[in-house]
C-alpha cells in the first residue's frame, strides 16, 4: 500500500499505508490522527481537512476543482499556493511517498 | 447459482406515534433482520445498517431523489406541492442550484456570521441565566434559530413564529398521509402566504442569503420563477431541522452531566458535542429514494421504480459501526455519520446548523456550571424529525 506521510504543525511526523482508492483524509481520521478533522465526511463542504503538500509534489495530483478552489478560501488557516482539501485527494500507486503538512488549526 | 431469497420482512410501522415514542427497538430489529428489508404495512423497502444507508446515499444514479424524498412517488400521483430544486432532483439538473447554495453557505460565508451568532448566543444564556426555570423549547432551541437565522436570511422582523408550523408540515410530509400531516397541514394553513411573500426579493434586505440567492439570476445561474423557490427551500429545511437538532443537544448534556463537565472544562469542545448530539439523536430520522433500475443490495433483488427508506438514525447508531452507540460521548470520533446525509444531497445548510450548535453550546459550557432537568420532557412527533415539545430546565450559574 502507498505510505503517506503527515507532518504536523509543530513538525511530528507520522507515516500511514493508506489503501489505493481511499481519501487521505479518511485514512487520517479512521487511524485517529490529529489535526485532520473531516467534519462534513468527505463532501466537500467543510474545508476542515485542509492540508497543504510539497511543491515538488503537487503535480501527482490532479487539478484542483472549481469547488475545491472556492472552499480552500474559507479554511481555518489562510490557505498557500499548495493548499489541497485532503478528502479529495484519492490515493493512487503513485502517491507512494507523498507528504501533507497539518495547519495549525481546521476550525 | 441464482436462487431467490425471499426477504426479510418486518410488520413495524416507522411512522406512528408508538414508533416515534420509542424508535430504537425497532431501528435495532430492522438493521439485524437483514441488510435490506421489506416493510408490508407500505410494501416498500428499507436500510437501517449504515453500510448499507451509506451505499444508498452515495448511489443517486440507482437511488434518485427526483421522484420525491418521501413515500409518495412523483411518477404514480403529482407531487402534493412543487417539488423543491435541490434536495428533490437529481444531477446534473440538481447540481446548478445546489452550486449557487453552496457559496451562499460556504465555509468563508459562514466566518462573516460568527461573532453576531456568539453574540446572540451568550445574550440569550445571560437572559435564561436569570431565570428560575423555563422551557428550553421554546425560549432556547427554537428562539435562538428564530433569532439569527431570519436575519442571516435578510427577512424582514415580525410574525418569524410562522417558519416553524410550516416547516413541521413539509417535513411531516415526506411520510404518510397520516393523522400527524394531516395536522400540520391544518396548522400551517394560515402562515402559507405569508412564507411565500418572504421568499421574494423585495421583501428581503440587500446583504442576506436571499438576496445573494435572487443574484443568481443576474448571473444566469437561476431564472427569476426559481430564485424564490430556492429561498423557500432554505426556509424550510433551515428552521425546524436546527430547532430539533438544538433540542437534541441540550437534552443529552443535561442528561449526561458528565459530558457536560467534560464540556465545560474545554468549551473548545462545543461543536465536537453538538455534532455527537446529531449522531445520537439525528434530528432528521428519514428520507426516502426511488430505484432507477434493478439493483442488488445485500444480496437482495430490488425492482426498478421502488421506494427505499433509509433509516438515517438506525445507521448513526448502528453497533456495526461504532463502538458503544448508545452512550453520548463529546470525544467520539463522529466522521461519517449521516445525521446530515451524505453523497451529492448533504446537508448544504450543516454548517450553519454547527455554527449555531458551536456558539450556544459554548455560551453555556462558559457561563453554566450545571444543567438540571426540573419537569417532564416531551416529545414532539413529526414523520421525519425528532424532536422536542418541551423540556423544563434549570441553569445553575458558574460561579
Ligand atoms: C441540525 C440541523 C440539520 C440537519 C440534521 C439536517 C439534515 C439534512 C439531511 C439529512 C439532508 C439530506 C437530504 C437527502 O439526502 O435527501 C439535508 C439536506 C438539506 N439541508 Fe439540512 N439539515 C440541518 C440544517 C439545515 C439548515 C440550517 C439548512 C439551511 C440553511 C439546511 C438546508 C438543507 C437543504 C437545502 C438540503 C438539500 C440539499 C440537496 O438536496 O442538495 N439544512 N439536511
Ligand atoms: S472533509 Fe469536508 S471538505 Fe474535506
Amino acid at each position: 500500500m502507498p505510505e503517506i506521510t503527515f507532518v504536523q504543525f509543530h513538525g511530528a511526523r507520522e507515516t500511514l499505508d493508506v489503501a489505493v482508492g481511499n481519501t487521505i483524509m479518511f485514512a487520517a481520521t479512521s487511524h485517529g490522527l490529529e489535526g485532520i478533522v473531516g467534519e462534513c465526511g468527505g463532501n466537500a463542504m467543510c474545508a476542515t481537512c485542509h492540508v497543504s503538500v510539497e511543491p515538488d509534489q503537487l503535480h501527482l495530483l490532479p487539478a484542483m476543482t472549481d469547488d475545491e478552489d472556492a472552499l480552500l478560501d474559507g479554511t481555518a488557516i489562510m490557505r498557500q499556493p499548495n493548499s489541497r482539501l485532503s478528502c479529495q485527494i484519492h490515493v493512487t500507486p503513485a502517491l507512494d511517498g507523498f507528504v501533507v503538512h497539518v495547519p495549525e488549526r481546521q476550525i | 447459482m441464482d436462487v431467490a431469497i425471499t426477504p426479510p420482512v418486518s410488520t413495524a410501522d416507522p411512522f406512528s406515534r408508538e414508533f416515534f415514542a420509542d424508535p430504537f427497538p425497532v431501528h435495532a430489529a430492522l438493521r439485524d433482520a437483514g441488510p435490506v428489508v421489506r416493510l408490508a404495512k407500505y410494501e416498500i423497502w428499507a436500510v437501517a445498517r449504515y453500510d448499507e444507508v451509506h451505499r444508498v446515499l452515495n448511489d443517486w444514479e440507482t437511488f434518485s431523489s427526483a421522484r420525491g424524498v418521501g413515500l409518495s412517488d412523483f411518477k404514480k400521483e403529482p407531487p402534493w406541492r412543487l417539488p423543491s430544486l435541490v434536495l428533490e432532483t437529481d444531477p446534473p439538473f440538481h447540481d446548478r442550484t445546489r452550486k449557487v447554495l453552496n457559496r451562499v453557505l460556504s465555509p468563508a460565508a459562514m466566518k462573516t456570521l460568527k461573532e453576531r451568532f456568539a453574540a446572540a448566543a451568550d445574550t440569550m444564556i445571560d437572559e435564561l441565566l436569570g431565570r428560575d426555570s423555563f422551557d428550553a423549547v421554546p425560549e432556547l432551541s427554537e428562539a435562538f434559530p428564530l433569532a439569527v437565522f431570519p436575519d442571516a436570511i435578510g427577512m424582514p422582523q415580525g410574525h418569524r413564529h410562522n417558519l416553524l408550523p410550516y416547516g413541521n408540515m413539509v417535513f411531516n410530509s415526506f411520510g404518510p398521509r397520516n393523522e400527524l400531516f394531516a395536522e400540520a397541514v391544518r396548522d400551517a394553513e394560515p402562515v402559507m402566504a405569508w412564507v411565500r411573500a418572504q421568499s421574494e426579493r423585495k421583501n428581503l434586505s440587500d446583504d442576506g442569503f436571499g438576496a445573494q440567492i435572487h443574484a443568481a439570476v443576474a448571473t444566469g445561474e437561476l431564472t427569476e420563477d426559481e430564485a424564490p423557490m430556492v429561498v423557500r427551500s432554505l426556509l424550510t429545511a433551515g428552521v425546524d431541522t436546527t430547532v430539533s437538532g438544538l433540542g437534541a443537544a441540550l437534552f443529552c448534556l443535561s442528561r449526561f452531566p458528565e459530558q457536560f463537565q467534560k464540556l465545560r472544562a474545554n468549551p473548545g469542545l462545543a461543536r465536537a458535542a453538538f455534532e455527537e448530539a446529531v449522531r445520537f439523536e439525528s434530528p432528521v430520522q428519514t428520507f426516502f429514494r426511488t430505484t432507477t433500475r434493478p439493483v442488488e443490495v445485500g444480496g437482495f433483488h430490488i425492482d426498478e421504480g421502488e421506494k427505499v427508506l433509509m433509516f438515517l438514525g438506525a445507521a448513526n447508531r448502528d453497533p456495526r459501526k461504532w463502538g458503544r452507540p448508545e452512550d453520548y460521548d463529546i470525544a467520539r470520533k463522529t466522521v461519517g455519520h449521516v445525521g446530515f446525509g451524505s453523497g451529492v444531497h448533504a446537508c448544504v445548510g450543516q454548517l450553519l446548523a454547527r455554527l449555531e450548535g458551536e456558539v450556544v453550546l459554548q455560551a453555556l459550557a462558559r457561563k453554566v456550571a450545571a444543567i438540571e432537568i426540573v419537569g417532564e420532557p416531551r416529545r414532539r412527533f413529526n414523520n421525519t424529525l425528532r424532536g422536542l415539545a418541551s423540556l423544563p430546565l434549570r441553569l445553575h450559574r458558574t460561579q
